[in-house]
């Protein structure tokens, strides 16, 4: 009896208590980024940037009168434990939007989760699959892989380039962009004619830029890459003397691929960057400087370390979400969805978000700027 | 002509770097018979400690001397705190040690330095030096002149001097290096200080051609290892001769098939070479009394 009593009495109370939590509820947002692992470089700043901009916003008082609770997990770059994480994020922790996969592998493992839940989802990673085929509750801040092409062929097409030569990574990153780049230059009445390789952690690329020098009617030389690679090729394209325009990706675009390449081999250089890369060289009246001076000046004073264009799409993230709240203005799932695909003019640090029903990244080409190396530092000239 | 010593140089350039991880492999493989997989650790902290204390304001020299000296002492740890211990067990549980100890020292990396990526300036500057027509960095030499420096350094040393032959003594049979009065527990240490030193000197010697960070250990240690395994484990000859025969092997595959195949076509030669010579060109034959 006595003990029939206990159990009682500790169900009620452990009962209590659970209501008790549910009472005290904040906006709970879930985040799984990889903090660790070899995409760490990516997942580190994001999950500062997070941690960060959620303290502020509750510093000012939270949204909706209430505080935001970021519950964040680090995956490691692991797939399988992104969507493990992602699971734990919407079964037990009982969040209401989930933002996170820092890699194209983490985020294609969250999707299937979100999507059955229900549960909102903002993606930090690059990949066009993510959002193309539209899924209702999945969307993502990152410009795509197409878009860079995009914008470099642009760029070339003005230049009068008709013949180009493509030195690309064999990782992830560099095959992506390699096949996005194939798949609409034609729209640009340009032609490959040589197309080389090189793998992620190669020390020397003079073969393959001494046969695309060597390939007749080049006129410029693309290289879609990631990590050292491009640093690399940039050396051995000053080593080689090629002398023929280099355009690297957005995936070099920081402060740090100038010091690896070194000024004068990086001189003269052109890639699209975003707006946070320059943020002190943007013009008064540009919509995104104040936004982009802001979190910069935020990241910087709080970790003593320069912003990178990852952390700012976890800004973005978060903001896209905090706007979806705000004016759903309640905190369920389903009514964040429809605010989110309904976001309009947010001025972000990667450019100026408009959503559709069929457009789930609400990105144009203006997002980025065309930059060009000069005496070791960015212009923007585009 | 021109294309062909410009792969050719390429060649030597990633050759060179791949020999000089090879010959850290040898040593520590004649002490033990143990492939020691955080080798690449080693040429990793080389790199970055030379940079991390180049940036304290720290001379280029001095760092590289610092950081060869630290790494030398942490493989001198390496050995004290996981191999020797474990002295009893088969030679595949002290090789998987090591496998752990590599990841071990490439998280410790990542928290204490950061895990982007760095280089420090070349020793005689970026200006190529030409050569029929085709170029090569200063630093790509230096690179070279080290893996021989390092492999004539090691063949004196196992051949002219007593420690030498202490060490391929006690690969040889422990217990009757032991009882001919080897101290095999400091042969053991010496060894890993050795190889340790040798792997940091490569990190410092190609950090500014391949750049470093706190994962690219792994890739230079699996090269060296297949260069080391070519040539025939064990061999500074072989170390030597395996890494570069392997980069220039890539470089012509790159230049003249396509860069696609490039690794493709390393690693079929190193199996019909292994296929053919089980013990890679050089190697020493094993034989067993039974």
């Amino acid at each position: 009896m006595k003990f029939a009593m206990t159990t009682a009495l500790a169900g009620t109370l452990a009962l209590g208590l659970g209501f008790a939590g549910e009472a005290l509820a904040d906006i709970r947002i879930g985040a799984t980024v990889s903090e660790t692992g070899p995409a760490s470089f990516l997942g580190d700043p994001e999950a500062k940037t997070l941690k960060l901009l959620v303290d502020e916003i509750n510093a000012a008082g939270g949204v909706l009168g209430e505080k935001l609770e970021l519950v964040i997990y680090d995956d490691g770059g692991d797939p399988n434990k992104a969507r493990t994480f992602a699971t734990r994020l919407v079964e037990d922790d009982e969040v209401t939007a989930v933002i996170g996969g820092t890699t194209t592998g983490t985020s294609m493992a969250i999707i299937p989760v979100a999507e059955d839940a229900e549960i909102p989802f903002i993606s930090l990673a690059g990949a066009i699959e993510i959002i193309d085929p539209v899924k209702p509750y999945t969307f993502k801040t990152p410009h795509t892989d197409r878009m860079a092409c995009a914008k470099i062929f642009d760029d070339m097409k003005k230049k009068g380039f008709t013949k180009i030569g493509m030195i690309s990574g064999s990782d992830g990153f560099g095959a992506s962009m390699h096949k996005q780049c194939l798949a609409i230059v034609g729209d640009y009445g340009i032609e490959v004619v040589a197309d080389e390789t090189y793998g992620p952690s190669d020390a020397d690329m003079t073969p393959q830029l001494t046969n695309i020098k060597n390939t007749s009617g080049v006129q410029a030389i693309l290289n879609p890459g990631f990590g050292q690679g491009p640093a690399i090729v940039t050396r051995n394209y000053a080593q080689l003397a090629v002398g023929l325009p280099l355009y690297q990706s957005h995936g070099v675009a920081s402060n740090g691929f100038i010091d690896l390449a070194g000024a004068s081999a990086a001189e003269g250089i052109r890639l699209p960057g975003t707006a946070l890369l320059v943020a002190d060289l943007l013009p008064e009246n540009d919509p995104q400087r104040a936004v982009v001076a802001a979190y910069k000046k935020s990241f910087e004073t709080a970790t003593g370390k320069p912003v990178s264009t990852f952390g700012g799409y976890a800004h973005d993230a978060l903001r896209i979400l905090v706007d979806a709240i705000n004016r759903a203005g309640k905190a369920d799932p389903a009514a964040i969805r429809e605010a989110i695909e309904q976001t309009k003019g947010l001025v972000g640090t990667t450019g100026t978000v408009t959503m559709t029903a069929d457009d789930h990244l609400g990105l144009d080409l203006t997002a980025f700027r065309m930059l060009e190396i000069r005496d070791g530092s960015w212009k923007i000239v585009d | 002509m021109a294309e062909f010593m410009q792969f050719l140089l390429s060649g030597v350039t990633v050759g060179a770097v791949y020999a000089l991880v090879a010959l850290g492999f040898t040593i520590i493989y004649n002490a033990s018979d143990v492939v020691n997989f955080a080798q690449g650790e080693f040429v990793m902290l080389g790199g970055m400690i030379t940079v991390f204390s180049y940036q304290a304001g720290i001379p280029l020299p001095l760092a590289a001397i610092l950081a060869i000296l630290v790494t030398a002492a942490i493989g001198v740890a390496l050995n004290k705190l996981a191999i020797e211990p474990a002295r009893g067990a088969p030679v595949v549980s002290l090789i998987i040690i090591t496998i752990g100890a590599s990841i071990f020292i490439r998280g410790l990396t990542q928290i204490a330095f950061d895990k982007q990526l760095h280089r420090f300036p070349a020793f005689s500057g970026d200006t190529p030096i030409a050569i029929g027509g085709a170029t090569i960095l200063p630093q790509s030499l230096w690179v070279a002149a080290g893996a021989l420096m390092v492999f004539i350094g090691l063949w004196l040393f196992f051949t002219k001097t007593l420690t030498g032959r202490a060490v391929l003594a006690t690969a040889n049979n422990r217990i009757a290096a032991q009882l001919v009065g080897i101290n095999t527990r400091y042969i053991m240490t010496l060894s890993f200080a050795l190889s340790a030193a040798i792997g940091a000197l490569a990190g410092v010697l190609v950090t500014p051609i391949t750049l470093t960070s706190y994962d690219v250990g792994i890739s230079l240690a699996l090269k060296g290892f297949a260069a080391a395994m070519l040539g025939g484990m064990g061999n500074p000859k072989g170390a030597l001769v395996g890494g570069l025969l392997l980069g220039v092997l890539e470089a012509m595959t790159a230049g003249y098939i396509s860069s696609q195949y490039k690794d493709a076509a390393a690693f079929i030669v190193i199996l019909a070479v292994l296929f053919a010579m089980p013990q890679g060109i050089f190697g020493r034959k094993v034989t067993d009394r039974v």
